[in-house]
């Protein structure tokens, strides 16, 4: 039987129907359309599925609906409302740090996280914070001066 | 003499597409300019199948000046982050004079645009630019033409800026593409050449662009296949056995009662269950119970070498020259090597995915494929109907790589559309994915040569299940030959094309043992190859190489260089690598990697460089880590947990430099670079500690176990 649970997705309060042990990836594709965020691999090991569950980022593949309940998710879409681009998003544009894009949401969210709470982030610590999610295109240094450019720039304001 | 088709073995039997009615194909079009050409024309050669022999339909894309002033670029190839999206819109925009933001790229549909065999090869910016680019200049001639009829002048007094045609001297009198085409219907037909830019006129060519697509990936507005969700579509979770070509002999599927609105599908082997929830179809397809009898184990990841080497039996000479008797009398040092590679995943992050339904008798499907074209036939086979009833729709695909040349989940997808009467989709998951890959090939390269004094003398090298990609002697050597070892079936797992197919291997063999021949000879293999290249774009490459890298300043203890060189998709590569290695546990970190390429005209150098820095960083996973583990047929790595790939702690500072030709033809751009990681990174180990690994991946286990021989 599925029972409504009601938590923030981007802002607005959503309620929805689950059965309590599918996946929070689940959740936010299927049940709630928002497919920016990516499957890669179902086992927390590629960071395609990364969300922010109350400023924490997280693989949204390998927890459950059940622990969604008064949270706060953001996901890609919820990085530039009314179309205003997100400095992340926008450092990633302006040095191209992507090719095919799978795995960009997830990178951008991830790195979104990192931001969160270190704001100062030096390149070591981008790299090392970064290092669980995986791109095969091979973008990985336009994405840590991606994150860099963003960090700089967020911390101008 | 070799032909082009024993050249890749993996593209050598494209078919021929089905005859369409021309006529119907134009008219659904609508309004605008239209301007038809055929790749056959304009110096494609009949390579890959590519070319398309019936007279009538001897067209391969095509471009629509729309009514609103933009443009559309019909191509059958698609987009998988190479960034042909954005380069092929350059070239257009160039040569009809528009910005490359009013170029809208219909890409991949197999109603909407003309039959395309694959993206594969490396072969877009090389035969598809051309054509496109005097395809744009043809249509801006009809529009100059139009401008001039109206204006009452020739054509020589107008020029045209950013989609607006002005009379030369009078600014004031001009006209837009959007007004000249109004309530137009013009299909031109290329016949001959028109007059295509310079390099020097060029205003977009060489200029850098940032991928036109990079916004809708940044926001995750994107659509791949896997995020299209059909009303009333029904997600198929498929029961799988553990070996590749098991065949079912019992299913229990009784437990499936218990998952209200959960339906099993089964046809032959196939054994599905649907849902409209996804959780609720996987979790009911785990309740089935189905015996399979899996075929006969032949070789795991150790034995299967010796397994390739004693059962392929046939051979074919495929470059030969002198005599390797007299090469090898003549030597005052003599070495030889077996080199060997396992199977490599492709392993992109978007899995296997299709999406389909059935309008009427019409398969209308998404799917993620290289191949849409290929896709409609293989899916139009397997259900037993005609190709027309199957439609391929334009997505965006998360990586390819080769391994997304065939299928098998679109054709899956399909039947189990058909049986059960409802919009269906099918992603794999992450251990189908591994599963049901198309391997690079594991092969072995057996190199024996010689030298006098410094100079190659003689050099045999046999390639066991890689072919010849990429293996044309470009080192000056008087005596050679090259033998191409392959069986069709030989393999128990699926093979396929895997970013430069074999090239990979070979390249890896070669290099690694030119530096060998340099040790024994007692010279640097900077020198040595110098001493001993015939190619003299090589040696240029090299050049470069070496000198952006700075060769030749000393090196920080554990510190090695290690160079390769290789040649693919018409583009010459010179890598230099500087690694680390931990003598103590064998752990490679890569320090800095330059790579050198001859790759003709560059169109979008910073897209060329994306591609570039892509390939090496991709190709670091299979130098080092990337080790599939399997059994016979069964396949035991399913996840990134047992696979590595290269990580962002491992990717060091790359450096791409190309020689500057632009008034020469595109070469391959998205394959190259990759062939010269495994090469380069073996050689620079060697330089750091000593240790010759003679097998993919550079393993610190190989390490160490080389070093117990120094």
């Amino acid at each position: 039987m599925k029972q409504a649970i009601s938590f923030k997705l981007n802002g607005k309060p959503v309620t929805v129907p689950v059965s309590g042990d599918e996946s929070v990836l689940t959740v936010i594709r299927t049940y709630l359309d928002q497919t920016g965020t990516k499957f890669g691999c179902g086992l927390g090991e590629c960071g395609s599925c990364t969300v922010i569950i109350d400023k924490e980022p997280v693989r949204s593949c390998m927890i459950t609906a059940e622990d969604l309940s008064g949270k706060e998710v953001i996901t890609i879409e919820g990085l530039s409302p009314g179309g205003t681009l997100h400095p992340l998003q926008k450092a990633f544009i302006a040095h191209d740090a992507l090719q095919c894009g799978f795995c960009t949401p997830g990178m951008i969210m991830n790195a979104y996280g990192l931001l969160l709470k270190s704001p100062k982030i030096n390149r070591e610590e981008i790299i090392k914070g970064m290092d669980a999610n995986l791109c095969r295109c091979g973008s990985y240094n336009r994405i840590v001066d991606a994150i860099e450019s963003a960090a700089k720039e967020m911390n101008k304001n | 003499m070799r032909t082009d088709k024993e050249m890749d073995p993996f593209f050598g039997n494209t078919d021929k597409p089905v005859t369409y009615d021309r006529r119907k194909f134009l008219k659904n079009l609508g309004g605008g300019i239209v301007v038809v050409f055929c790749i056959g024309d304009l110096s494609m050669p009949e390579l890959y199948g590519q070319n398309i022999p019936v007279e009538d339909l001897n067209f391969n894309a095509y471009l629509r000046v729309k009514e609103n002033g933009r443009v559309d670029c019909y191509t059958g190839k698609i987009e998988m982050g190479q960034g042909v999206i954005t380069s092929l819109a350059m070239v257009l925009a160039e040569e009809l004079e528009i910005s490359v933001y009013s170029v809208d790229m219909v890409m991949g549909d197999t109603e909407l645009c003309p039959y395309d065999a694959g993206t594969w090869g490396s072969l877009t910016t090389r035969f598809t630019d051309p054509p496109l680019r005097a395809a744009a200049a043809e249509a801006r001639e009809v529009l100059l033409g139009l401008a001039a009829e109206r204006f009452g002048i020739p054509k020589d007094q107008l020029e045209v800026k950013e989609g607006i045609i002005y009379v030369k001297n009078d600014p004031t009198k001009k006209v837009s593409y959007a007004e000249l085409t109004k309530g137009q219907k013009i299909v031109k037909s290329l016949e001959q050449k028109p007059e295509i830019k310079k390099a020097k006129d060029f205003k977009l060519i060489g200029k850098p662009v940032i991928s036109l697509d990079a916004e809708a990936k940044v926001t995750g507005k994107a659509k791949y296949t896997g995020d299209i969700k059909l009303p009333g579509m029904v997600y198929a979770s498929i029961v799988r056995p553990e070996a590749l070509g098991s065949k079912k002999l019992e299913i229990d599927a009784t437990k499936l009662i218990n998952f209200e609105g959960a339906e099993l599908i089964e046809q032959d082997d196939l054994v599905a269950v649907i849902h409209t929830d996804p959780e609720i179809s996987k979790k009911a397809a785990g309740t089935i119970a189905v015996k399979w009898k899996e075929p006969e184990a032949k070789a795991d990841q150790e034995t299967i070498f010796k397994y390739l080497e004693e059962n392929i039996k046939e051979n074919k000479v495929f470059e030969e020259q002198g005599s390797i008797k007299e090469g090898r009398d003549l030597s005052d040092k003599l070495t030889e090597a077996t080199y060997l590679d396992g199977y490599k995943a492709h392993a992109s992050m978007e899995t296997h995915c299709a999406t389909c339904y059935f309008e009427g008798d019409k398969l209308i499907m998404w799917a993620s494929t290289q191949s849409p074209f290929g896709t409609r036939k293989q899916v139009a086979e397997a259900l037993n109907m005609p190709e027309e009833k199957v439609h391929v729709k334009q997505i965006f695909l998360g990586g390819g790589f080769g391994g997304k040349s065939f299928n098998s989940q679109a054709i899956e997808a399909a039947i189990i559309a058909k049986k059960c009467g409802k919009p269906v989709q099918l992603v794999f998951s992450r251990k189908e994915e591994f599963l049901y890959d198309r391997f690079r090939t594991a092969a072995l390269v057996k190199v024996a040569a010689g030298v006098l004094k410094g100079k190659l003398t003689y050099w045999e090298f046999d390639i066991y299940s890689a072919g010849t990609r990429g293996t044309d002697n470009f080192y000056n050597i008087p005596h050679f030959r090259t033998r191409n070892f392959s069986q069709q079936g030989i393999h128990q797992l699926g093979t396929g094309a895997w970013r430069a197919p074999g090239n990979n291997t070979t390249t890896f063999a070669r290099e690694s043992h030119i530096d060998v021949m340099a040790h024994a000879a007692g010279i640097d293999p900077m020198t040595f190859r110098l001493n001993n290249l015939k190619n003299t774009d090589m040696i240029a490459t090299l050049n470069l190489a070496a000198k952006t890298f700075g060769w030749g300043k000393t090196k920080k203890q554990g510190h090695g260089y290690g160079i390769a060189l290789g040649q693919d998709a018409g583009t010459l590569v010179a890598i230099i690598a500087e690694v680390h290695v931990d003598k103590a546990t064998g752990v490679v970190q890569p320090i800095r990697i330059v790579c050198a390429q001859d790759m003709g005209q560059v169109v979008n150098p910073h897209g060329a460089k994306l591609q570039t820095e892509g390939g090496i960083t991709m190709g670091l996973g299979y130098a080092l880590y990337e080790e599939l583990d399997f059994k016979g047929a069964d396949v035991k790595t399913n996840n990134f947990n047992n696979y590595e790939i290269t990580r962002f702690s491992k990717t060091p500072p790359i450096e791409c430099v190309f020689m500057d030709k632009m008034d020469a033809k595109p070469q391959g751009g998205g394959e190259p670079a990759i062939i010269c990681v495994g090469g380069a990174i073996a050689n620079a180990v060697f330089d750091a500690c000593g240790a010759r690994v003679y097998r993919m991946p550079v393993s610190p286990e190989r390490i160490l176990e080389a070093l117990k021989k120094v």
